[in-house]
Parts: structure tokens; sequence; C-alpha cells
């Protein structure tokens, strides 16, 4: 039997279902980005005529870095709780009972992850953009249009979200607790904020090629999780409690 | 300890079922052999946690068709076996054969779509309607026709007006239907109950009782875990006890037999001045003791031909006869006996 994307689509329907069926989650999703849209848009909008070139690069740059908070932070507590949620519930078992292989029930968990957190993460950053457009200053509007910081977001949304749902996963995966994989899914999440830090403080100047660099570096580690995730998802760990 | 040495096996007599069952549990496991025809062949089977034993050596075969009661007290096994029958935990001795297909982690996705499991807890998405819960499962299976399946499987249940119910706002039997519902999607060579009933209040177990003998009069052959012992007796074809290692395989009746010498229990109005020279030499009437009642027990080869005799012998002797009756051992009476065993034995 190979992959069926027939059966990783099951788990995907029925992930979306549960969410919109959850105040909490959707409670949840929508929070957060809006927590991670206010200080931009307010730095944006207090970029004056007189700002010099260098800090309106600066305040534009961390702008959009807190943008891509949002698809590192969203899926972390939702990614944590895929597989110990199903467990602590007793729905996992009449799920690994059926013929669906580890690979397929991951994917179906990451993308109904993933594809709330695309929608909210490019809506957001559609809303930044219209602000910029019709709010901000001509000058720090064409920055905030400018192609490489376009680039920027629409490629580390998903490399982002990827590396946070399957380090959620994983742990997920681990954990016999759902509170315990959240608390650690949040805080695998961090890494971004790391260097947001860093790069507020001017340890590290953003510059399209350390975008990039990233970017790549994401990518691997968005594989390979994919990879590692499927290799540490033990079924007879996840319904007894000990390894095979 | 070897399944010959462990196991009592009971085997059908001449007129005794259609299902092969008659063949010895530790039959080779060939395509051609003799556990070919059986749902599921099953051969020195056992599963070690560490140093902790879960079952071990359990050799036994259900046929086609067959309801197969699997009883234990808690913690004998029956649940990991089962999960270990459903490629959810790999054994670590022994061989076994499901719907045809040799037990391995590289056939579990080909047995699975073979069988079903319900799980002691339904294990539903309660904020999913019933039909959701099913339409993800047939989703699962790669089911063609899975609208078709889902409706005829709301109708085995009884639960077609429910549909669009969210499953968190049904009761515990209801939602206990939904997963049997759930686990005849996919039309299972094997429907693997384990302890349907646990948890349900008695007009719940009925219906649930009701349904898995809908299933059996369909032909659909039937793994049932429990620890109700009157529910095993009255709906399994056979049952195994298990303790760790499998006890006693069988028939309720010829367990009963193999396990209870039969007897008569004669009930009179007053003690029998001699009841040595009433009893003794009466034919198929083997030995006789006094109860702590007043009554006596009789032990005999065949009830039936013995119990005339008895009455006669009475009658000649003066007694007045209040009852004469053969003495029942139920399902319970078979396994307490063969419970106390292993802790008499572990006693000593």
């Amino acid at each position: 039997m190979s992959f069926s994307w027939g059966r990783a689509g099951a788990i995907f329907r029925k992930e979306l279902r549960d969410y919109r069926r959850n105040r909490f989650v959707i409670a949840t999703m929508a929070f957060l980005p809006l927590l991670f849209v206010v200080l931009p848009t307010i730095q944006l909008l207090l970029i004056n005529a007189s700002t010099s070139s260098a800090k309106l690069d600066a305040h534009i740059g961390l702008s959009l870095l807190y943008m891509l908070l949002i698809p590192a932070m969203v899926p972390s507590v939702l990614a944590a709780y895929a597989v110990v949620g199903e467990r602590e519930q007793g729905t996992l078992e009449p799920v690994l009972i059926t013929p669906i292989r580890r690979e397929e029930f991951l994917v179906g968990k990451a993308l109904a992850v993933l594809a709330p957190t695309l929608g909210i993460a490019y809506l957001v950053f559609g809303i930044f953009l219209g602000v910029a457009a019709i709010f901000a200053q001509p000058g720090a509007a064409s920055a905030v249009f400018e192609g490489s910081h376009l680039l920027v977001q629409l490629l580390f949304t998903p490399l982002l979200a990827g590396w946070s749902i399957w380090a959620g996963i994983a742990i997920s995966t681990r954990s016999a607790d759902v509170r315990a994989a959240q608390q650690l899914g949040v805080l695998a999440s961090l890494p971004p904020l790391v260097i947001v830090a860093l790069m507020s403080f001017n340890v590290i100047t953003p510059t399209l090629g350390l975008a990039l660099g990233l970017a790549a570096a994401l990518l691997i580690v968005d594989v390979l999780g994919w990879r590692a995730v499927a290799a540490m998802f033990d079924r007879e760990r996840l319904i007894t409690g000990t390894r095979s | 300890m070897t399944p010959e040495q462990g196991t009592r096996q009971v085997r059908p007599g001449a007129t005794g079922g259609g299902h092969g069952l008659g063949e010895p549990a530790t039959a080779p496991l060939t395509r051609d052999g003799p556990g070919a025809g059986s749902a599921v062949v099953v051969e020195h089977l056992g599963k070690r946690f560490g140093d902790r034993v879960a079952f071990d050596d359990v050799s036994f075969e259900v046929g086609y068709g067959e309801v197969f009661g699997f009883l234990g007290p808690n913690g004998a096994g029956k649940t990991t076996t089962v999960r270990t029958l459903g490629t959810l935990i790999a054994p670590t001795s022994g061989a076994a054969r499901i719907a045809g297909i040799p037990l391995s982690a590289q056939n579990g996705p080909a047995i699975r779509a073979r069988i079903s499991i319900m799980p002691e807890s339904p294990g539903l998405y309660l904020r999913l309607t019933v039909a959701e819960n099913l339409r993800c499962f047939a989703g699962l299976y790669q089911l063609t026709d899975a609208r078709d399946r889902i409706d005829w499987a709301l109708q085995a249940v009884n639960l077609t007006d429910r549909a669009g119910d969210l499953c968190g706002s049904l009761s515990k039997g209801l939602r206990q239907r939904v997963a049997l519902a759930r686990a005849l999607l996919n039309d299972p060579a094997v429907l693997f109950l384990d302890e349907p009933t646990s948890g349900l209040d008695p007009v719940a177990a009925r219906e649930v009782h009701e349904l898995i003998g809908g299933l059996r009069e369909q032909g659909v052959t039937i793994f049932l875990t429990t620890h109700r012992l009157e529910e095993a007796e009255r709906l399994c074809d056979r049952v195994a006890i298990l303790n760790t290692t499998l006890r006693l395989v069988g028939r309720p009746a010829e367990l009963r037999e193999q396990l209870f010498t039969r007897s008569l229990e004669v009930r009179v109005r007053a003690a029998l001045g001699d009841p040595g020279r009433v009893f003794t030499g009466l034919p198929d009437v083997e030995g006789w003791a006094q109860e702590p009642s007043g009554s006596y027990r009789l032990t005999v080869s065949d009830p039936d031909a013995a119990a005339p005799a008895v009455a006669r012998a009475l009658v000649n002797a003066g007694a007045d006869i209040l009852s004469i009756a053969e003495s029942r051992h139920s399902l319970e009476d078979v396994y307490l006996e063969l419970i106390d065993e292993d802790v008499e034995a572990k006693r000593r």
C-alpha cells in the first residue's frame, strides 16, 4: 500500500471541522495574529518624512519580522496537540486501527495546521499592506512594497510554519500530557523570536542574503523534520505507553 | 509451558459447527494448511513488555462466521492480544494469520484494511456529528461507496435518525453504537469487540447484545473480548479463557462437561436411613454424597438415563421426593474454577 492522499485528506478534513467547532482554537488563532499586527502597524504609521533611510529600513524590516512571528507562533499550540490530544481523548487508537500509515496521518495533521496558519498569516500581511498603502507615509509604503520584502514574507511564512508544525508534532508524539506538549510547543517556536530580538538590537543586520540563507536552512529543517517525526511515530508506544 | 500442557482444547463433536473448529489450535501456518479456512489463526503468540509478560504461548483458531469469546480477569492480556492481532502492537514470539494474511509489521495496513476493532472506549470525535465521524473513517478505509456503507452501518445500529447529532450530545450507549457502526464500515472479515458493554447500564448493554446477535445472524466473524460471562455464554459459539496463558478453549457446554462431573441433585423431605443402599448399584450412578443442606448429590454418567431409576429407588425406599434435578454449572463456574486454580497454583 503506497502513500494515500485520500487518507491524509480524511484526517485533514476532520481536523478542520473540529477546529471550526472549537471556540478555543478559533480564539487562539485570531488573538495571536492581532497582537502581532498591532505593533508593526503602529511602528509603520509613526514613520514620517524626516526619518532617515537607514532608520526607515530598520523600522520596516522589524515590522515585517513581527509579521513572520505569526506563522511561527500560531501553529505551535495546535501542532503540539495533534497526537497527544487525540491520545488523551481516546480517539487515537480507533484511527490507528484503520489502514492509515503514520506518514499519511502526520501529513494530514500537518496540513490541517498549515492551511489556517497560512490563511491567517497572509490575511494579516494583506491587511498590513493595505494599511501601508492607504495610511503610511509614501516613503514607508514604497519600502514595504519593495520586492525583496514581499518575497521574504511569501517565502518565510510557510517555511516558518512548517518548522513550528514539525517541532510541535514531534513534541506531541513523544509527550504524554497535552499541557506539557503545548508549553514545549510554544518554547519550540521561540527561536524566531531570538532572531527578531537579535535584529532589533542590531546584533544581526537584516539583509536579503541573510533571509535567503535562513530560508534555505528552514527548508532543509522542514524536510528533515517530517522524516524525523515519521520515524518517531511509534504506534505501540502511543497505544501502550511502552516502547516497542 | 507448552500449549499442550497449559491449554485444554475442547474440540466440538461430530455435529458441531461448520467453521473448521475441530482443527487443532496449534495448526501450522501454511497457506494451504489446516488454518487456511479460518478467519484467525494464532500460534504460540506472546507479548512481553520488558520483564512483564502480557500474554504467553497463546494458540487458537477462529472460524469464519463464528462468534468467539475471549474471557479473562483484568490484566489477563485480552486487550493486548487484540491489539497484537490488530497490528497495533508487535508480538515478541509466535505467529498468527488474520483474514488469511500473516501477522507482520509489513502486512499491518493490509490486515487493518480487512479487520475492525471496536476498542473499549468508543473514541469518537465529540465535536463532530455521527455522520461526520463515519465519513472520516470511510475516508481512512478509502471506501468507494462511502455514502452507501455509512447508511448501511447507521441502519445496522439503528442510528439513521441520529446521523446529524453531535457525538458529544449522545449517551454512552449511543456512542457505543456509533463506535460499532464505525467498526462495520469496512465490512470487516473479523470484527474485534473489546469489552463492548463495559460501563453500560443493563438496558444499553442489552441493546449492544441485540446488535451483536444481529451481526452473528448475518454471518459476521466476531472476536468478543469480555469479562461478562453471561454475555459470552449468550453470544459466543466458543470461548477461550485467558489468564496470561490460554487456559481453555471450547464451547461453553463442553467446557462445563470437561471441568465438572455431571450430577443430579436429589431433595427429599426427610433424610434417608441408609442412602448407600438406595443409590449404590443404580444404572448410570457413579457415586453419591450428602450435601450440607441435606440434599444428595449423585455423580452420574447420563442424567437423563439415571433420573428415572433414582426416582424409582427413592419411592421403593419410602422417601418423599421433593425434586430430582440435574446440577447445571454456568460459564461463570467454569471461569471461576480456572481462575481459582491459577490463584491456588500461584500460592503454591
